[in-house]
């Protein structure tokens, strides 16, 4: 057999397995019981209005606190891990080590009792509020080592040309080396982001008003509450509304952002 | 402002410098100096030291031990304003080292604004007028990346002119160029000189240490050589080491 011929037969081949296994799937699936227990219209149309104004509008607002948050403290944590003060360094690394080796559900469920109690002080939002600070508690740790990768990869030139210039090390930092850092961490940053939208889902634990639901817990809800699971599949959408055009214009931005480098 | 420096002193002194990475002493006692106005080049075979040298004079390395002198200031004492020293002295690398994420007039216009705490009209003027002086007045808008490497030495160029340095330090700018780009860039380095700057160069450029120093300065295992006129060194040479040297890069 030629070699063309045989690569043309194992193509072959692959496409025919994978057109069997598609086929098979759908044989044996209950195609009725799917339609009527995941994708009902009457149940999507009661669904549908919550789920926008109350559920995704809830996760969007979560994610963007929690990442400017973590984004921040990571930033902070970041600088302390390469400071030359040792403590800080020590403080830094303990930090990280400890918060990514505790599962999320955990610190924020510990968060949203021990923050009250620990400082008197009811953080606003309530427990979704409390939550939320342990959610930004978790992320910070993962921004922080994607930064200090950063700021590392940053060619050592680049901070030599700024000192002999004589610009102090701070603004060395902030006009010269950061934006670099950031334009460099973009993708893994957008990885955290992501994350964080479905690390949302987390802060039911933390106890949730009505108002407060995001999208997993108010579909949970309307699950129970409508006895069909067509709620799911429509948060599981809304997901992929909010993720998709979010990775997609990253992308668009990186390929920008080459233009300086 | 400072008081003018009197003319005596000289630019740069050198004295007893030592350096060491670790176990391995790459400067071994080197005392040397450049007056203002003079144009010395550093020559010597890789690992020399010559980089290390340079880099001392504005304290991107730690020396070890002796004393460096700017302008009558001791910069190794650790109560100067290094931050106010490096304005005065302009470095040249032999990787530019632009900053890649700004054009070419922030990139002449950042250090102004934040060390010398110029505002950004009189930045900007200052910014135009040196691009000019290196002949890339129309590339003000460009990113690095959208110039060539004998354009992005003379930006580099330009941008460490513009703190109005009293002297300039070059370390083998033309090395990192393709051939026909060097040119341009010694062009810009001859001008200077011409217009009487303060200049130290490491350089593997013979004809331009020949055509353009004032006197040559000859580097190997760490210390100087041998120094002297372009014409003596380079010529008639006294040491062995000296001659092996340029019989190897003339
Ligand atoms: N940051 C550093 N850490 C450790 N060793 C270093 C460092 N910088 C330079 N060296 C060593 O110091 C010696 C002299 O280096 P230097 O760069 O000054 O030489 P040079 O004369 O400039 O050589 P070249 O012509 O190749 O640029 C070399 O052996 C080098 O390995
Ligand atoms: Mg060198």
């Amino acid at each position: 057999m030629k070699p063309s011929t045989r690569k043309r037969l194992s193509r072959g081949v692959l496409y025919a397995i994978f057109v069997l296994a598609v086929v098979a799937v759908v044989l044996v699936a209950d195609g009725e019981a799917i339609r009527t227990n995941f994708l009902d219209l009457d149940v999507a149309a009661e669904t549908f209005p919550g789920l926008i104004t109350i559920a995704a509008k809830n996760t969007v607002v979560y994610t963007v606190i929690a990442f400017a948050g973590g984004l921040l403290l990571g930033l902070v944590l970041a600088l302390m891990k390469l400071s030359p003060v040792g403590p800080y360094r020590w403080a830094a690394t303990a930090y990280i080590e400890l918060f990514r080796g505790l599962p999320a559900l955990l610190v924020i469920f510990g968060f949203a009792f021990a923050v009250p109690i620990a400082f008197e002080w009811r953080p606003p939002g309530g427990s979704t509020g409390a939550g939320l600070i342990g959610l930004i508690i978790v992320s910070a740790a993962y921004i922080a080592e994607t930064i200090r990768a950063g700021i590392e990869a940053v060619p050592k030139g680049q901070v030599e040309a700024a000192r002999s210039l004589g610009m102090r090390p701070s603004w060395t930092m902030v006009s010269v080396v950061l934006p670099q850092a950031f334009r460099i961490v973009t993708p893994p940053l957008t990885n955290e982001l992501v994350i964080i939208i479905k690390d949302t889902s987390l802060l039911f634990i933390a106890g949730m008003a009505l108002g407060d639901r995001e999208l997993t817990t108010f579909a949970r809800d309307a699950v129970s509450s409508q006895a069909n699971a067509t709620p799911l599949v429509m948060a599981a959408l809304m997901y992929l509304v909010i993720t998709l055009p979010l990775t997609q214009l990253v992308a668009k931005l990186e390929r920008h952002n080459k233009r300086g480098r | 402002m400072a008081q003018p420096i009197p003319a005596a002193t000289p630019a740069i002194e050198v004295r007893g410098l030592h350096k060491s990475f670790g176990d391995n002493e790459v400067l071994k006692g080197i005392d040397f100096h450049v007056d203002q106005g003079e144009v010395v080049c550093v020559i010597g075979p890789s690992g020399s030291g010559k980089s290390t040298l340079l880099r001392c004079v504005n304290r991107l390395e730690e020396p070890t031990s002796g004393t460096i002198i700017v302008e009558g200031l001791d910069i190794t004492d650790k109560d100067t304003d290094l931050d106010g020293v490096r304005t005065r002295i302009g470095m040249v690398f032999q990787q530019f080292n632009l900053f890649p994420h700004l054009n070419v007039t922030r990139n002449l216009t950042l250090a102004q604004m934040r060390a010398k705490k110029r505002n950004k009209a009189e930045a900007t003027e200052v910014a135009e007028r040196n691009l000019a002086k290196v002949g890339l007045a129309e590339k003000a808008d460009a990113f690095p990346a959208q110039l060539s490497g004998g354009q992005q030495q003379r930006v580099a160029i330009a941008r460490a002119l513009s703190m109005d340095p009293d002297m300039m330090l070059f370390d083998e700018p033309t090395s990192a160029l393709d051939p026909e780009l060097v040119g341009d860039v010694l062009d810009v380095m001859k001008q200077l000189a011409k217009d009487g700057m303060t200049m130290m160069v490491v350089t593997h450029e013979m004809s331009f240490a020949r055509e353009v120093g004032d006197r040559v300065v000859f580097m190997d295992g760490g210390v100087v050589v041998e120094q002297g006129k372009p014409e003596d060194v380079l010529g008639n040479p006294q040491h062995e080491r000296t001659k092996l040297f340029l019989s190897k890069v003339l």
